[in-house]
């Protein structure tokens, strides 16, 4: 066990290296055939990525990245594709939709790229997946949690799944919603609950699933509010959602407003605990002006507690990234390990091509591997077969992993 | 009524900073006719300057005790962008001076996008929001109404030091020989050159002295809603060219009663109008139009007189 741990340390270490020998383009170029002893003569193959590795969201962007950087440089040092070097093209989106477009427009021009990992957020993947499918080319995001993505925009009545070389290792906020929504009930009974969201893809699905099952469930939903997601003074929304004296206050949207949404609702004489999902986990919201006490669910289990993804944080730490891997490090690791084993069964000794590009997408749909973050597989919308979730609450200054669990509809 | 009341309070603060923002739009327009575009981002400047000096340069003692902080911070931030507006207006706008007049219009623009950007590579962290301490007393007024009105101990300074300024700024323009020179350049250039005025020197006291508002006004803002972004010039500039505009561009008092005008819109529009908070920029700007289909030059702007 122990040899094997450090065989595989000196490997990440060795990795890291690598990739830090190739900074100045964007397409991180491993010298010499990567793995060094790997056999490169057919060519390199290009795993693209999108993300913001820029902006208010770069925190989480950047884990997104390193941790893709640390799976491709594992398979090359693994000789993961036969014959061929593994090479990550990362691009930034700022959060933005029509860069993400104009991202995934230059990736799906380059035959060599065999998939993407991303993005982050659900709005820039509503502009990337169908330009990806386009080209048969398969995206997995470890991050985007809005439903639609998978099952179409009448997901809750008729689910159709819109693109089908779309994949996520993350769980849909239709899960995350109610999830949240039965802790924050049943478990810390609260009755009377405002809501807030950034009106995005992300943040709106979230609220409105959370609404829905607080509702079910006998709490009140005081207000109903949107806030810009450039905003900073929230002064008005606060202002009208306290003469409803709610008991909790649920966020949809993202850390750079939840943390001064935290600290302007204390301000305003409103002590209740904020809640948010996924997109709020980071370190930043307490330095923003997230409070103690305030509670987040975020997909999965906390890499910290799984066995499982001990291997990862230390290779991850070993290969000396300037940045955490932050909340969807682990997930992103995932997606981008699923995709390589789809290449990698898919070239088995022959080469790649566009032709190969249906065998891949049927390679990673049936995906069947053991994840850091647990069993992946997907079902038949590209969804995440897992459905673990964890509650955290800000203890301390950071957050802190509360409870974990599997979502049953209630 | 404690939510009307909470409203006003709301629109109020938001209001007073737009005004001093506003007020180094209207004051340059009204020297050189040129809409700085630049300078939402020369407030966000002010904001970083003051930030920068509380992190990096005070020691933690005197940065965390109010009293020290709190001066010391508005005259780093002031400084800071009155330097950054003084050399914006000597490398960017003076060649443009006698050049047709979008060429400055444009080159506002990039100037604008540069000074973000710059900001973005150069502050440390500045690519994320970054954290502003709170430069005055904690806590808040609680007026018992109702539910009780909550206003800030620090949105009541931002209110008084931007009446106090724009006062300030009206007596010096009106009272001093100093302010009858930026007049008297703002009504006829070439008279007031004939007059023994330096016309130059009037153009960078105008851009230093709307810097330096810019600058109180961002680290007022840094202190209130205690964080800073790179974003955050864009749309305060937007705001405050829009209270500029509806007050009568090139009008002091006008700037001040366009900012409030805006707070005021924006956080009673967000309460009782329909669509909520999600559309209270859409009732600023409809505001916007229908003042100025009803009275193009703004509320205190002189119309335009046709010169022979």
């Amino acid at each position: 066990m122990s040899r094997t741990r450090k065989v595989a340390t000196t490997a990440a270490l060795l990795a890291g290296v690598l990739a830090l020998s190739a900074c100045g383009t964007n397409r991180a170029e491993s010298p010499s055939g990567g793995g060094g002893s790997c056999d490169t003569s057919k060519g390199t193959l290009v795993v693209g990525f999108i993300a913001p590795l820029s902006g208010s969201l770069s925190a989480l962007g950047l884990g997104m990245k390193n941790s893709t950087d640390l799976a491709v440089n594992q398979a090359n040092q693994a000789c993961k594709v036969p014959g061929y070097r593994l090479a990550l093209q990362a691009e930034d989106d700022q959060s933005t939709a029509q860069i993400a477009g104009q991202a995934a427009t230059k990736l799906s021009s380059d035959p060599n790229v065999v998939g993407v990992i991303g993005t982050l957020n659900s709005s820039t993947a509503q502009t990337t997946a169908p330009i990806l499918a386009q080209k048969k080319i398969v995206q997995i995001s470890p991050a985007n949690t809005n439903p639609s993505l998978t099952q179409g925009d009448n997901y809750a009545t008729a689910p159709s799944r819109p693109n089908a070389t779309y994949f996520r290792t993350a769980t849909t906020d239709a899960i995350q919603g109610p999830f949240a929504a039965q802790f924050l009930v049943q478990k810390q009974g609260k009755k009377a609950i405002a809501v807030i969201d950034d009106g995005k893809t992300y943040g709106a699905g979230l609220a409105a699933q959370f609404a829905a099952e607080a509702k079910k469930l006998g709490a009140t939903i005081v207000a109903q509010e949107k806030v810009g997601e450039k905003d900073t003074d929230f002064s008005g929304v606060i202002a009208k959602v306290r003469p409803a004296n709610p008991d909790a206050v649920y966020y949809g949207g993202e850390y750079p407003v939840a943390g001064p949404l935290s600290k302007q609702l204390a301000d305003a004489g409103l002590n209740i605990p904020l809640m948010g999902g996924d997109g709020i986990v980071d370190k930043t919201y307490t330095q923003l002006g997230g409070r103690e006490g305030d509670f987040a669910t975020n997909v999965g289990a906390p890499p910290e507690q799984l066995a499982s993804a001990k291997a990862f944080i230390d290779a991850y730490n070993a290969a000396g990234y300037k940045e955490p891997y932050s909340a969807y490090g682990a997930l992103t690791y995932d997606a981008a390990n699923v995709l390589i084993d789809g290449v990698s069964k898919t070239v088995g000794n022959g080469t790649f091509s566009d032709a190969s590009r249906a065998g891949l997408i049927s390679a990673v749909q049936a995906t069947n591997i053991q994840g850091t973050t647990g069993a992946i597989s997907f079902d038949q919308f590209g969804d995440t077969t897992n459905k673990v979730l964890t509650v955290y609450q800000v203890k301390g200054g950071t957050f802190t992993p509360l409870e974990t669990g599997s979502y049953k509809a209630s | 009524m404690s939510t009307f009341l909470s409203q006003i309070a709301n629109g109020l603060v938001l209001g007073s900073l737009i005004a001093l923002i506003a007020l180094g739009y209207t004051m340059v327009y009204g020297i050189i006719t040129l809409i700085n575009f630049a300078h939402g981002e020369i407030f966000m400047v002010g904001a970083y300057g003051g930030l920068a000096t509380l992190t990096y340069i005070l020691p933690t003692a005197v940065a965390t005790t109010w009293y020290f902080a709190l001066p010391i911070a508005l005259v780093a931030g002031a400084l800071v962008a009155m330097l950054v507006a003084v050399a914006m207006e000597r490398f960017a706008y003076r060649p443009l001076r006698n050049a047709p007049r979008l060429a400055p219009l444009i080159t506002a623009l990039g100037v604008s996008v540069a000074l973000q950007e710059a900001m973005r590579v150069f502050y440390p962290g500045a690519t994320a929001a970054l954290p502003f301490p709170n430069l005055f007393i904690e806590g808040a007024v609680v007026i018992p109404i109702g539910d009780g009105v909550v206003i800030r101990y620090t949105g009541i300074l931002l209110i008084v030091v931007s009446l106090v300024l724009a006062f300030g700024l009206e007596r010096f323009v009106e009272r001093t020989r100093l302010g009858r020179a930026m007049r008297a350049t703002s009504q006829d250039r070439d008279v007031a050159r004939l007059m023994g005025i330096d016309p130059d020197r009037v153009i960078v006291l105008t851009f230093a002295i709307g810097g330096a508002l810019a600058g109180v006004a961002g680290v007022l803002y840094g202190s209130y809603l205690r964080n800073v972004n790179i974003d955050m010039g864009f749309q305060n500039g937007i705001f405050a060219f829009t209270a500029a505009v509806l007050g009568g561009i090139g009008n002091i008092r006008g700037a001040v009663v366009g900012g409030l005008v805006i707070g005021l819109v924006k956080a009673l529009g967000g309460q009782y109008l329909p669509g909520g908070t999600a559309y209270d920029y859409v009732w600023i700007f409809v505001v916007l139009i229908v003042v100025l289909v009803f009275r193009p030059q703004g509320f205190f702007g002189e119309s335009e007189r046709v010169r022979a």
